[in-house]
């Protein structure tokens, strides 16, 4: 055990340092729930790509730094520090990309994983379907092979950032008559096809961070199927797997947001009465803290060539109910003024904190509900009868 | 940057781990409450791996080990309700004589006799209103003020204070402050052993309050898994899964911060504020929560004196109100929060507190 970073890790830090710098735009951007805000967004994506920060743990091959893990916390770190715009394109470059890395065939990784990359093609996730949320395998919607093409039925919800994007990937069933797990593939659908029809879900905040996508006798190549036929189901759990994982939410953005309510707190200490509030300060500073430590803990095992498998549920249950916690935390301190939008004459300084309050309602919902994760942690980690 | 243990650590820890979790068995412990309460043999057993020596410096005769070499050991200890003293005498009162021994003559002794596993020596922190052990030690180590006595236990009167864990047993000493010979550490130099001590001593017993809420959770699962009602195990119900995996996370996300203390205890304990209150809050909270679940899930048999379960619990109340409360170690981090100089940004993570803070945190 060291834990003292290596000059070579150190110098990194500083030159991620000095280029966010230089290039963080100074005016926070608008939501990418926006068309603007996406837009400003797509252009950051391309920012990024063009300095080779884009994906820093994706190889060199594929325009990465092939980075290891804790290259890339260090990058979150100063990501998250210098108060960098959110990845518009996570769900490509964190999701899809590995595993198209992992499945796809020299020509899908040649079509899609540059335009990816540079911010040109974003993408939307399709899985889940109004019958077909936590029980994933209840999926309906069809892909049906007629020659060369798939003929696609059927609707997906919950679609998120899918209003603006370019691309979804979806499970469809490719096998009429299967059922549950078997008979499901891996499909891409660029979202202006004739028949797609994306209808924008408002969220708590009023934008449409979501969607609903129907499909009707949609066609597209079996080119677009990524990995075998009807083996769908096991490249999306590799998904979900990089998902729930180490890499969805990155200690730093904890650690920040940790780092903003110890200065609120410290700011309204005077003014605050709700006697739970310094309790409250103190967990959250434990919760952010520990959970980088884990994160680090987990990142050198697998360096070292260790295995991350169900415990990834463990982190999703922390992190998302430690975001809660401290967005709670910041309303407490805010206390009546916490309901007031930031442009309201009266809200003073209050912050986005409400809108990271609204926000972390969704985090023990999405990605696999926290319900979901403990029944995980119960029978695979603990063993528990199913 | 590697938040791994070496190969020789985890080895050592494994191995230490097959010995307790064979010899440490909870008709033993519960032999132990009869009598006088120490499982001679047990002890030599212990002596024999060589624990209670690897804290003391190799110019002492010991195995020149730190606390970050033990910190899995202990958590182990806990894993097995071991009764015995190994954790407060080999990892928190050895150190505290080996910083001491430059100065002291006794202290140089002690150490010696330790490491030929003829001496055990009791702690007894002004923090902690009891001295565990005591009774069955050779040495006491006691805070007069701030001063550092040490303490033939044959000339110190003690009383008895039961604890709600019979393993636990408990004393308070009287002895003659004013007696010269007995002085090791004056007020000063005393001071800093009592802080290292008590930074020591939380770290050590998050350990041990981690790998307690580790094994009741494990005897829970097993318990689900058997008991049977509605014609199927009791463990296949989501509130009863849900109890453990909320134990499961809780204790997962005080172990780092455990095996980090235990790093910044073994670099620089006078400097381990953060981390060790850290750590004892995580654990304490875990293990709380593992005692709480776990006889919830035992039902009415999680009630009973017959049921294992308690020898679990019963250590884990006691000890999470040691070494520092809850309360003493929030108060600590409050205080070092709401410095100016604080930064806990995300780059701060494996950054060792400002001096000027630890003054707030003291």
């Amino acid at each position: 055990m060291d834990l003292n970073y290596t000059p070579e890790q150190n110098a990194l830090r500083e030159e991620v340092r000095q280029w966010l710098a230089d290039k963080v735009p100074a005016q926070p951007l608008q939501s990418f729930d926006t068309k603007e805000g996406f837009e400003q967004h797509r252009q950051w994506e391309k920012t990024l790509a063009e300095g080779n920060w884009g994906m820093v743990t994706w190889p060199v091959e594929y325009g990465g730094r092939g980075c290891d893990l804790i290259q890339w916390l260090i990058f979150e770190e100063e990501y998250y520090r210098a108060g960098a715009p959110l990845r518009v394109n996570q769900n490509g470059i964190f999701l899809l990309g590995p595993t198209l890395m992992e499945y796809g065939t020299a020509q899908q990784k040649e079509r899609f994983i540059n335009a990816m990359a540079s911010g040109e093609e974003m993408w939307a996730q399709g899985w889940s379907e109004p019958g077909a949320g936590s029980d994933m395998a209840a999926i309906r919607s069809t892909a049906i092979r007629e020659g060369e093409e798939y003929v696609i039925n059927g609707q997906k919800i919950w679609s998120t950032r899918a209003v603006f994007a370019d691309w979804v990937f979806c499970i469809f069933r490719t096998d009429p008559a299967s059922s549950r797990h078997q008979g499901l593939s891996f499909i891409f659908v660029p979202l202006d096809a004739p028949g797609v029809t994306v209808r924008p879900i408002a969220q708590l905040d009023g934008l449409p961070g979501f969607a609903e996508i129907f499909f009707d006798d949609v066609r597209v190549p079996v080119a677009n199927r990524l990995g075998e036929e009807n083996q769908g189901w096991r490249i999306a759990m590799s998904t979900a797997g990089f998902e729930r994982g180490l890499m969805l939410r990155s200690p730093a953005r904890f650690q920040q947001t940790a780092k903003r309510l110890v200065e609120l707190y410290r700011q309204h200490r005077d003014e605050v009465l709700d006697l739970s509030v310094a309790d409250a300060v103190v967990k959250a500073y434990m919760g952010a803290q520990a959970y980088a430590l884990s994160t680090y803990q987990t990142a050198s095992k697998l360096m070292k060539g260790g295995k991350i498998g169900a415990e990834a549920s463990l982190n999703k249950v922390f992190w998302s109910e430690l975001d809660q916690q401290m967005h709670e935390t910041a309303l407490s301190i805010l206390g009546a003024r916490a309901e007031l939008l930031p442009h309201a004459p009266a809200a003073g300084a209050v912050g986005n904190w409400l809108d990271g309050f609204l926000f972390a309602q969704s985090g023990p919902i999405y990605a696999g509900t926290n319900e979901i994760q403990r029944n995980i942690i119960a029978e695979r980690l603990l063993g528990m009868p199913r | 940057m590697d938040f791994t243990f070496t190969e020789d650590q985890q080895l050592l820890a494994d191995s230490v781990a097959t010995f307790l979790h064979r010899e440490v068995t909870p008709e033993r412990i519960r032999a132990s409450w009869e009598g006088e309460g120490s499982d001679t043999r047990l002890w030599q057993q212990l002596v024999e791996l060589g624990l209670p020596a690897m804290l003391v410096p190799e110019e002492h005769g010991g195995l020149g080990m730190n606390e970050l070499d033990f910190i899995q050991i202990a958590q182990e200890c806990g894993r097995v309700a071991l009764a015995e003293p190994l954790v407060e005498m080999a990892m928190i009162a050895t150190p505290m004589l080996a910083q001491l021994a430059a100065g002291s003559q006794p202290c140089a002794r002690v150490l010696q006799q330790i490491a030929a596993g003829e001496a055990r020596v009791a702690i007894g922190h002004p923090l902690n209103p009891a001295v565990a052990d005591a009774g069955i030690a050779d040495w006491l180590l006691l805070a007069s003020g701030r001063e550092v006595h040490l303490v033939p236990s044959d000339a110190a009167t003690l009383i008895r204070q039961d604890s709600v864990d019979p393993s636990r047993r408990l004393y308070t000493p009287e002895w003659d402050r004013t007696a010269p010979t007995y002085r090791v550490a004056g007020e000063e130099a005393g001071a800093a052993a009592w802080c290292a001590a008590l930074n020591r001593g939380a770290v050590l017993n998050a350990a041990l309050l981690l790998g307690l809420a580790q094994g009741m959770v494990a005897q829970s699962v097993t318990y689900a898994g058997d008991r049977e009602q509605f014609g199927r195990p009791i463990g296949a119900n989501q509130a009863v899964k849900h109890h453990m995996a909320n134990c499961a996370v809780q204790a997962e996300f005080a172990r780092s911060p455990i095996y980090r203390a235990a790093y910044a205890v073994a670099q620089d304990p006078a400097r381990a504020h953060i981390a060790a209150s850290h750590a004892k809050l995580a654990a304490g909270e875990a293990a709380l929560l593992a005692a709480k679940n776990a006889i919830q899930v035992h039902g009415a048999m999680g009630y009973t004196w017959e049921c294992n379960l308690h020898i679990w619990a019963k250590r884990a109340w006691a000890l999470e109100k040691n070494w520092g409360d809850a309360g003493f170690h929030q108060e600590r981090l409050h205080a070092w929060l709401l410095e100016d100089t604080t930064d806990i940004g995300a780059e701060h993570t494996f950054d060792y507190p400002a001096p000027e803070a630890l003054d707030s945190a003291a």
